[in-house]
C-alpha cells in the first residue's frame, strides 16, 4: 500500500488488532493522516466553525437576514480547512488529481453516519457551471457523493460562471443566487459541497429549497 | 495517433520523420521543440487543425498502455501506482491520469499532446559573448572540454569544480560556441534559485541572444528563446528542442534521484545534442560511471581566485535540541555569534527544519533585529535572498534551500544540527562551499554544531580537504 497524498509506501501496523479484526482499507499514511485535522467537537452547532462558543457571529448574522433566516438547520465538516488541506484541495480540485478523494472516505463516512443516517434525506450535488466543469472534468460535489455511496439527486441548475472564491464575503453576500431550482423537493435535503467558507452557496440553495416547500435543509461539507 | 518513443531504456528518442520546418517569422515559432496539452496552446481550434495539416505540429498519445502497463508520454512515469482513473463526462468512461506530472496540469488518456516541430532556423551569432573576464588555468581547461563537446555533439562531459570554483564563467566559451553554430541551448538546473541567480549574469554576458528563464511562477511562459534557462520541471514541455543540454547541480534533490525529470532533460535535447553535467559533489553513480570510463569527467579542485576551501570546524554541542525546545541556544553558540556580529561578515545560519529556522530567528531577533529567515514555501523567498544579499540583513536563518548555487560575497556559515539527516555529504560540502567565495574576502568561517559526528561530517570534511590537497598542487 501507498499513501494516497505523498505516496510513500504505508507500513502496515501489526498487533492482535490487525490480527483478530477485519482490516480497514488504509490508504493514508500516519504523516499525512495526522496533518488532516478531523474536526471532533464542532464549536458552533450551526456551521460547524471549530474556535466558537455557541452560535458564532457569522451565523447570528445568517439568522438576521430576512432572506437567509432559518433555511439552513446546520452544516457540518469533516476537517479543519488548514495549510495541508489547502494543498491537498488545490491538487484535488484544481489540478485535478481526481482520486484523492478517496483520502477523504473513511472520515466522511464516518460523519456522515454520525449526523445525518436518520434524518431521510436526499443527498444534493452543488452543480458547477458548463465551463468549470469541462475544464474540470469532474463536479467535486459529485464526487464526495459518490464515496458516501449514493446516488446524487439533481435539484439545480446554475445560471452564471463567475467563479465564488474569487469574490469577498460582501460581494458574495449581495450577489444574486446563481441557481435555479429544477424539481420539488418534498423530503429533507442534505447539500454536499467541498468547502464551507462563507456560507454562502449552500443558504443560496438552502432558500431556494425552504421556498418550495423542503421541511428542512442541512450541509455536509469536507473542510470547514 | 503515432507513439512517441520507446521506454524501454530511457535514452533519446527518434524524432518522427513528418515534421516540417518553422519558418522564421511564424507567428507560432513559439512551438518550435515544445510537447504540450491543448490547455497549454492558446490557438483556436481551426488554427492548431491548420498546423497539424501543415505538419508543424503532430498530434501523439499521452498516455499509453503497454504490457507492463501504463507509461506517461510527457514525463516518462511507468510506475503504476503513479497512475489513477476519473469518470471523465466528456467520454463517458473512465479516463486513465498520470498523477506524476499532475503539478503541470492533467494530463488524461483521451487527450493527446501536440508536439510543435523542432525545425526552426536560429540565427548563427557571430560574436554572442560580450563578457570581458578572464579565466583561470582551471577553468581554461573545463572552459576547452566543453566546447570540444559541444562542437562534437552527440557526448557528453561531466564537469566537476570545487564550490566557487566559477562553473558559470567556463560554460561561456562553450555557449558561445553553440551560438555561433546556430543551435539552440538549455541550461537546466533542480533549484529555482539558481535559475533566478543566472538569469541576470547570461543576459550581461549574451546581450544580443534572446534569453529566458522558466520556472514555476516567471513571467517568462512562452520558452521561445534560443538560450533558456529553467527549471528541470520545466522541461516536461520540451521535446527534441536543444542541441546542446546543461544540467547544473546535477546531483541535487529532486533530479539526481526522479528517473521522470532524467527522462524529461534527456526528451528535451535532440537525439545527437552534447550534454554538459555541472557538479561539484558527484553522486556515486556517477563517479562509478567516470571510473569505468563511461562518463567524460574534467575536474577543477581549485576556486577561481586561488585561495583554498574554508575547511568546516566541527563543535559539539550536546544540548543544542534541549536548548531550542527552551527557545535558546548553548551559550558558547551565542556568543560566537555576538563576536561575529561584531564584524563586518554576514552570517548564514543553516537549521534543518523549517520550524527550527523560525525558532532560531525568532531567539536571535531580540539581540540582532536584521535578521530573517527564509525557506522552500516562503512567499517572499525571492525579496529576501536579494535584500540579505544587498546587505539588508546581517544574519539570514535558512533550510538547505540555499545550500547551493548562490553567492554572497562575505559571509560565515554555520549549520546547527549538522547530524541531521538533511545533511548528507553532498549538502555539507555544498554549504561550507558558500563561505569565502569572493576575490576581496576568500576566506570565511564554517562551523558543523552537532550533538555527535556523523559520517557525512566526517565525509564532507574530508573531501573538502582532499580538494584543497588536490587544488594546491594543480
Amino acid at each position: 500500500m501507498r499513501c494516497l497524498i505523498c505516496v510513500e509506501e504505508i507500513v502496515p501496523k501489526v498487533g492482535w488488532g490487525q490480527f483478530l479484526l477485519p482490516q480497514k482499507k488504509i490508504n493514508l499514511c500516519e504523516v499525512c493522516s495526522a496533518r488532516l485535522a478531523r474536526i471532533d467537537l464542532a464549536g458552533c452547532p450551526k456551521c460547524g466553525r471549530v474556535d466558537a462558543e455557541g452560535v458564532c457571529y457569522d451565523c447570528v448574522r445568517w439568522e438576521h437576514s430576512v432572506q437567509y433566516a432559518g433555511c439552513l438547520e446546520k452544516n457540518v465538516s469533516v476537517y479543519m480547512y488548514n495549510e495541508f488541506a489547502r494543498e491537498v484541495v488545490a491538487r484535488w480540485k484544481y489540478r485535478g488529481d481526481f482520486i484523492l478523494i478517496e483520502a477523504f472516505a473513511g472520515a466522511l463516512q464516518t460523519t456522515y453516519h454520525q449526523h445525518f443516517r436518520d434524518v431521510g434525506a436526499d443527498v444534493v450535488a452543488i452543480p458547477l457551471s458548463e465551463q468549470r466543469f469541462r475544464e474540470r472534468g469532474f463536479n467535486q460535489s459529485d464526487a464526495i457523493i459518490a464515496q458516501l455511496g449514493f446516488d446524487a439527486v439533481d435539484f439545480f441548475k446554475r445560471k452564471d460562471s463567475e467563479k465564488q472564491s474569487k469574490r469577498g464575503r460582501r460581494e458574495r453576500m449581495g450577489a444574486d443566487n446563481p441557481f435555479v431550482l429544477v424539481g420539488e423537493p418534498r423530503k429533507p435535503v442534505l447539500l454536499v459541497d467541498d468547502i464551507y467558507t462563507t456560507g454562502m452557496t449552500v443558504r443560496h440553495l438552502a432558500s431556494l429549497l425552504k421556498m418550495n416547500g423542503c421541511p428542512v435543509v442541512y450541509s455536509l461539507t469536507l473542510f470547514r | 495517433m503515432p507513439q512517441l518513443f520507446s521506454t524501454r531504456k530511457i535514452s533519446s528518442p527518434p524524432l518522427p520523420a513528418t515534421l516540417q520546418l518553422i519558418p522564421e517569422q511564424a507567428p507560432h515559432k513559439w512551438i518550435a521543440g515544445k510537447l504540450l496539452t491543448r490547455r497549454e496552446i492558446p490557438l483556436l481550434e481551426e488554427e492548431l487543425t491548420a498546423l497539424v495539416t501543415g505538419g508543424q505540429v503532430q498530434k501523439v498519445l499521452s498516455i499509453e498502455q503497454q504490457r507492463s502497463g501504463y507509461v506517461c508520454r510527457r514525463c516518462g512515469n511507468n510506475k503504476n501506482y503513479l497512475f489513477a482513473a476519473m469518470p471523465h463526462l466528456a467520454c463517458q468512461k473512465e479516463c486513465v491520469y498520470c498523477r506524476n506530472c499532475i503539478m503541470m496540469g492533467r494530463v488524461l488518456e483521451c487527450e493527446p499532446l501536440y508536439l510543435g516541430s523542432p525545425h526552426y532556423p536560429w540565427p548563427a551569432i557571430a560574436e554572442p559573448c560580450a563578457w570581458e573576464g578572464e579565466l583561470t588555468d582551471g577553468q581554461t581547461k573545463a572552459a576547452d572540454e566543453i566546447v570540444a563537446t559541444i562542437s562534437k555533439g552527440d557526448s557528453e562531459l561531466l564537469v566537476y569544480a570545487v564550490c566557487g570554483a566559477g562553473k558559470t564563467e567556463m560554460l561561456f566559451p562553450g555557449i558561445a560556441t553553440a551560438l555561433k553554430y546556430g543551435q539552440r541551448v538549455c541550461i537546466a538546473t533542480p533549484r529555482t534559485d539558481v535559475v533566478r541567480e543566472l538569469a541576470p549574469r547570461l543576459k550581461q554576458a549574451f546581450p544580443l541572444v534572446s534569453i529566458q528563464a522558466l520556472y514555476g511562477d516567471s513571467d517568462d511562459k512562452l520558452g521561445d528563446a534560443q538560450l533558456l534557462l529553467s527549471t528541470t520541471h520545466q522541461l516536461y514541455r520540451f521535446a527534441y528542442a536543444f542541441d546542446v543540454m546543461i544540467i547544473d547541480e546535477i546531483d541535487a534533490f529532486p533530479y539526481h534521484n526522479d528517473t521522470s525529470l532524467q527522462f524529461a532533460s534527456k526528451r528535451a535535447a535532440k537525439r545527437d545534442a552534447a550534454f554538459v553535467y555541472l557538479t561539484a559533489t558527484p553522486r556515486a553513480k556517477e563517479k562509478k560511471r567516470i571510473k569505468r570510463k563511461q562518463l567524460p569527467a574534467v575536474f577543477i579542485a581549485k576556486r577561481f581566485h586561488g585561495y583554498p576551501l574554508p575547511v568546516p570546524r566541527l563543535k559539539l554541542s550536546p544540548f543544542l535540541r534541549k536548548k531550542l525546545v527552551n527557545r535558546s541556544l548553548p551559550k558558547f553558540i551565542l556568543q560566537l555569534i555576538r563576536s561575529h556580529q561584531l564584524g563586518g561578515r554576514q552570517l548564514l545560519l543553516f537549521t534543518s527544519t523549517i520550524e527550527y529556522a523560525h525558532l532560531v530567528t525568532e531567539i536571535l531577533k531580540p539581540m540582532y533585529p536584521e535578521i530573517t529567515s527564509v525557506h522552500a514555501e516562503d512567499p517572499d523567498r525571492e525579496e529576501k535572498v536579494r535584500a540579505f544579499r544587498n546587505q539588508a540583513y546581517r544574519i539570514l536563518v535558512t533550510t538547505t534551500i540555499l545550500e547551493r548555487g548562490v553567492t554572497f560575497p562575505s559571509v560565515d556559515v554555520y549549520v546547527l544540527d549538522a547530524g541531521h539527516v538533511v545533511f548528507d555529504e553532498a549538502a555539507l560540502v555544498q554549504i561550507a562551499g558558500r563561505a569565502g567565495r569572493s576575490h576581496e574576502d576568500p576566506t570565511g568561517d564554517v562551523f558543523f554544531f552537532h550533538i555527535g559526528k556523523t559520517n557525512a561530517m566526517l565525509d564532507a570534511q574530508e573531501a573538502i580537504i582532499k580538494m584543497n590537497r588536490l587544488g594546491q598542487q594543480s
